[in-house]
């Protein structure tokens, strides 16, 4: 893969470049040059931004400098480039959720999360793009193009927050943000080699995340560290008043727990996941989990299977909760307000009008279904349903969190695939989600960290799944993960 | 206005007929902050002025539940003697201009209060199917065209009210007749001031009234097709509305045909209903439990300390203030509804005769009782009574008070209304019989009709004399004493 443009933590961690910078030995302006060229000299093959921002950028980073050479305080995160997914509100920058529908439309607010990295000293250098309004696993489903993943640039990175994974692949910023739905931060993590963490459900605000499904939606991010994963989490979470669903007890700090191994956890592998009910998992991709279950036994775990039955039903759950919610949350780009106004002989017709140019068929399909599902006479049976089985899960999980510590799965159950094998076919698309789409049906943290490569030498994560609030477990089992694989690789950082 | 405290029936329909008729309340509170948002809310501020993410529906942005719009639906559910239960907020989903969302935040089948009652002052119970708490629209102005949103030029959108809290108070079809609706909206209207949520203005729209209407036969307990009837801007538009409404459904019935089920709106001008929105083609609103708002659960103390909150309401003041005059409780009625109760209390406390202060204020203070204190009242009540002042002396002196808050004694004194002397009216009497001996005879001496003309020819030429100063009761008295 020499001539590919992958090149993760190019000029190093979030947390190499925060030391370095608040120690005067690199400039923040100096390090967000060395990204921007390297934006400069990738972007057009891989198309990972929506928009890149340097003006601000560059004022930004010059403004840490200052305060460096002054001797204020900064945070935890000087001068470190991020790049945001497209659905995150950035006060001032457009903000489209790779959409024509919100065409112009430029936040008067910032998200929390972007409030947060900013205030820690992150710069913000772009927008990254996504399967539109995140519906997608792919992001092929965008309005400005598809991302290409930078390890083959033949190949999807995944989705729906395929922009930002492959920003942190390619070298063009340290970190970035995604949001998970369904597997949109996991699944994109697992195809581009980058670690990628759904939080637990109220971990991280939503505020300024433009929401798709919102009982689902979780903000979190792509590193290609655990270390800068546990940082970025520190960094981002915690209770924020703006967000009813925000917890108001959190998990404390994840940076401090990462050396504690992990001597004594209970793992478990989901029976369904590895061999299982569920089809379609690639062999490849199973004997990098069974290897990361034997690391782990090496590193002091005690590693045994576990079966999260209603798991399976997990996939047809989710296509319920999640279109039904987006139906009602994609209601409001009607060309009324901001965005795209198509005009109509009434207001009824500008609505139609609107929202017939504006939304792509992705979105329009899962409108459709999630109306459907909601509709008087159906409601009990296909929303109500589903709600039902979303129980179900939870009280599996609760079952084998009651015998284990983290479970283990594949994160996504291919490597990249070719651009185009699945655009014609929506099931198989969705199908990709199988994995990871238990957790956000039952709020728990489930996170993909890199562990080696698949036949065809593209990245393969393994996904470490746990109860709720439980990212300490979760992240020491992924540190220890890291750790193994390094010593396979015979890197030593 | 008295009947609607009173409850007094009047005839609604043709012999035979019954009205069935339910009232759909809208109240908006007067929390300082919106439902979910932190602007503030008011009442005609500069257009989408009081606005921000939230309230504008701006993608990305969530709603933060006012606890103190909570407190204020708990209370107004105590009063009602709901059942003050947890609650879910769910989304109501159809497409709107002035929605800025495209779907109303609101309670449907977990509602904060359920399964209540208000009892009319005449002592009628009408059951209250559930009190829910849900946020209001933004406001459109059509321009061009006849005004109406299908044939204007454009709209121009106010979203300074969207999410301001409302409360809807649901009754069920318990009303019978257009004079009970009235009473029952002018009821729930006192509980809702008594509890201060709300200033409850019909006319600028911080209460609002659509009536379900229907009939049968009387005798009858079946339910009909019904008419919801919108656009009802004050209590008397109520009851004509439910009048002619419940009329054109007894016109139909009776001719063979019968009435559609639809909103209808009520045309001030022409005094009739005009077809709206059918049901047929009424919306799907797909309601689902509020992903972004978390449940309410309110807790013991919670209710206790809601209980501890709700102060006397309209039927208890009425029953005191009653009690305390000596009459029934629709005769203070109108007082308790102005919100003068405590004010007749105090005066009658420091010692006005009960009767005086009641119709005083029923008849003289409708606007009112501006500057003047309860005491300084008392003081004006015991002048009156005590015959320093005529009745129409003193309400030329009340009306004085209420301007300035004076004294009744400075402002009586200053008119020159001085207690006329008797041995005054004495002198004025003598020159009178002596004047005309001929009518003093008939006077004394006559039969009761010729006694009745004299004493009122005596009376009028003191009251001439006097200008009007001296006390009506007094002259009496003193005719009767020289007889
Ligand atoms: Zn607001």
């Amino acid at each position: 893969m020499s001539d590919s443009p992958a090149a993760p933590a190019a000029f190093g961690t979030a947390v190499e470049i925060a030391s370095a910078v608040k120690a005067g030995e690199r400039s923040a302006l100096g390090v967000l040059e060395e990204h921007l060229g390297r934006i400069g000299a990738h972007e057009s093959s891989v198309h990972a931004f929506n928009a890149v921002i340097e003006d601000e950028a560059r004022s930004r980073a010059m403004e840490i400098d200052d305060a460096i050479a002054s001797g204020a305080e900064v945070g935890a995160l000087a001068g470190v480039p991020v790049a945001i997914k497209d659905n995150m509100c950035t006060r001032g920058v457009p903000t489209t959720c790779s959409s024509r529908i919100l065409d112009g439309w430029k936040p008067p607010y910032d998200a929390t999360v972007v409030t947060r990295l900013r205030e820690a000293g992150a710069i913000v250098v772009g927008k990254t793009n996504l399967d539109e309004f995140a519906m997608g696993s792919s992001t092929e489903n965008s309005a400005f193009g598809p991302t290409h993943n930078p390890w083959d640039l033949t190949r999807v990175p995944g989705g729906s927050s395929g922009g930002s994974a492959a920003a942190v692949a390619a070298g063009f910023s340290p970190i970035s943000l995604g949001s998970d739905t369904g597997g949109s931060i996991r699944q994109p993590a697992s195809l581009c080699g980058v670690v990628g963490v759904k939080p637990t459900y109220g971990a991280v605000s939503r505020y300024g995340l433009i929401a798709f499904g919102s009982s689902l939606d979780q903000i979190g991010p792509f590193t290609t560290d655990v270390h800068d994963a546990a940082v970025i989490m520190d960094t981002i979470g915690g209770h924020d008043p703006l967000d009813s669903t925000s917890a108001t007890d959190g998990h404390g700090s994840l940076e401090s727990v990462l050396s504690d191994g992990v001597d004594g956890l209970r793992v478990g592998l989901i029976t369904e996941m590895t061999g299982g009910a569920i089809d379609g998992i690639a062999p490849d991709v199973l004997a990098r989990v069974r290897a990361a279950a034997e690391a782990l036994a090496a590193a002091g775990a005690t590693v045994g299977e576990v079966s999260v039955p209603s798991s399976v039903y997990g996939l047809s759950a989710y296509y319920m909760v999640a279109p039904a919610e987006a139906s009602s949350n994609l209601a409001r780009f009607d060309g009324v307000r901001y965005g795209l106004r198509v005009d109509g002989s009434n207001t009824a017709a500008m609505h139609t009008a609107t929202r017939t140019e504006g939304f792509g068929d992705e979105v329009k399909r899962r409108i459709m279904l999630g109306t459907y599902a909601l509709s008087a006479g159906y409601r009990d049976a296909y929303y109500g349903s589903a709600q039902k089985v979303r129980t179900l899960i939870i009280e599996d999980f609760d079952r084998a969190y009651a015998d284990f510590d983290v479970l283990l799965s594949p994160a996504s159950p291919t490597t990249a695939f070719e651009m185009g094998a699945k655009t014609a076919d929506p099931l198989a698309m969705y199908l990709n989600d199988v994995c990871t789409i238990p957790s956000n049906l039952s709020g728990q943290p489930a996170m993909s960290v890199p562990f080696g490569t698949g036949d065809d030498g593209l990245p393969i994560g393994v996904q470490v799944l746990a109860p709720l609030m439980g990212e300490p477990v979760m992240f020491r089992v992924a540190a220890a993960l890291e750790a193994a694989q390094r010593l396979e690789d015979g890197e030593s950082r | 206005m008295s009947d609607t405290t009173t409850g007094r029936r009047e005839p609604t329909l043709p012999d035979g007929w019954e009205l069935v008729c339910g009232l759909e309340v809208h109240v908006e509170l007067s929390t300082a902050t919106k439902l979910f948002c932190g602007c503030p809310n008011e009442f005609g501020a500069e257009p989408n002025t009081n606005v921000c993410p939230t309230c504008l529906g701006l993608p990305g942005s969530l709603p933060v539940m006012n606890g103190a719009a909570v407190t204020s639906a708990m209370r107004l559910g105590r009063a009602l003697d709901c059942r003050v239960q947890p609650s879910v907020m769910a989304r109501k989903n159809y497409f709107y201009p002035d929605m800025p969302k495209d779907f109303q935040t609101s309670q449907y089948d977990q509602p904060t209060n359920e399964d209540g009652h208000l009892d009319l002052p005449d002592g009628t119970t009408i059951r209250v199917e559930r009190a829910h708490i849900e946020e209001d629209t933004g406001k459109s102005t059509h321009v061009g065209g006849d005004g109406r949103i299908t044939s204007a030029e454009y709209s121009l959108i106010d979203y300074n009210r969207a999410g301001v809290p409302l409360l809807e108070i649901v009754s069920h079809p318990d009303i019978r007749t257009a004079e009970e609706a009235k009473a029952y909206v002018a009821e729930l209207r006192g509980i809702v001031l008594a509890l201060d949520v709300s200033d409850a203005r019909m006319e600028e729209g911080s209460m609002r009234v659509d009536a379900n209407v229907s009939v049968r036969p009387v005798g009858s307990d079946e339910l009909r097709t019904r008419c919801e009837i919108k656009n009802i801007n004050s209590l008397s538009s109520l009851g004509r509305a439910i009048v002619h409404e419940a009329n054109r459904h007894v016109d139909l019935w009776t001719t063979g045909e019968r009435p559609l089920q639809e909103t209808r709106h009520w045309d001030e001008e022409a005094g009739r209903t005009r077809s709206g929105r059918s049901k047929e083609d009424a919306e799907d609103y797909r309601y689902f439990p509020e992903p972004d708002l978390t449940p309410l659960q309110p807790s013991e103390v919670d209710l206790e300390a809601v209980d501890a909150s709700i102060p006397e309401l309209p039927a208890q003041t009425r029953a005191r203030l009653a009690d305390v005059a000596g009459v029934t409780p629709p005769e203070v009625g109108l007082i308790v509804d102005r919100g003068q109760a405590s004010f007749a209390l105090d005066a009658i406390d420091s010692g006005a005769d009960a009767g005086r202060v009641l119709v005083h204020l029923t008849n003289n203070l409708a606007d009112g009782v501006g500057e003047m204190s309860s005491s300084a009242f008392a003081g004006l009540v015991a002048m009156e009574v005590g015959g320093e002042l005529s009745s129409t002396q003193t309400k030329e002196v009340l009306a004085d008070m209420v301007a300035t808050g004076r004294d009744a004694p400075v402002v009586a004194a200053e008119k020159g209304f001085e207690a006329m002397d008797t041995s005054e009216l004495e002198g004025l009497l003598d020159g009178l019989i002596a004047d005309h001996p001929g009518e003093w005879e008939r006077f004394s001496t006559g039969d009761e009709g010729d006694a009745k003309k004299m004493a009122g020819f005596f009376t009028g030429q003191i009251m001439k004399a006097t200008r009007g100063q001296a006390d009506g009761k007094v002259v009496a008295q003193l005719l009767n004493s020289r007889k």
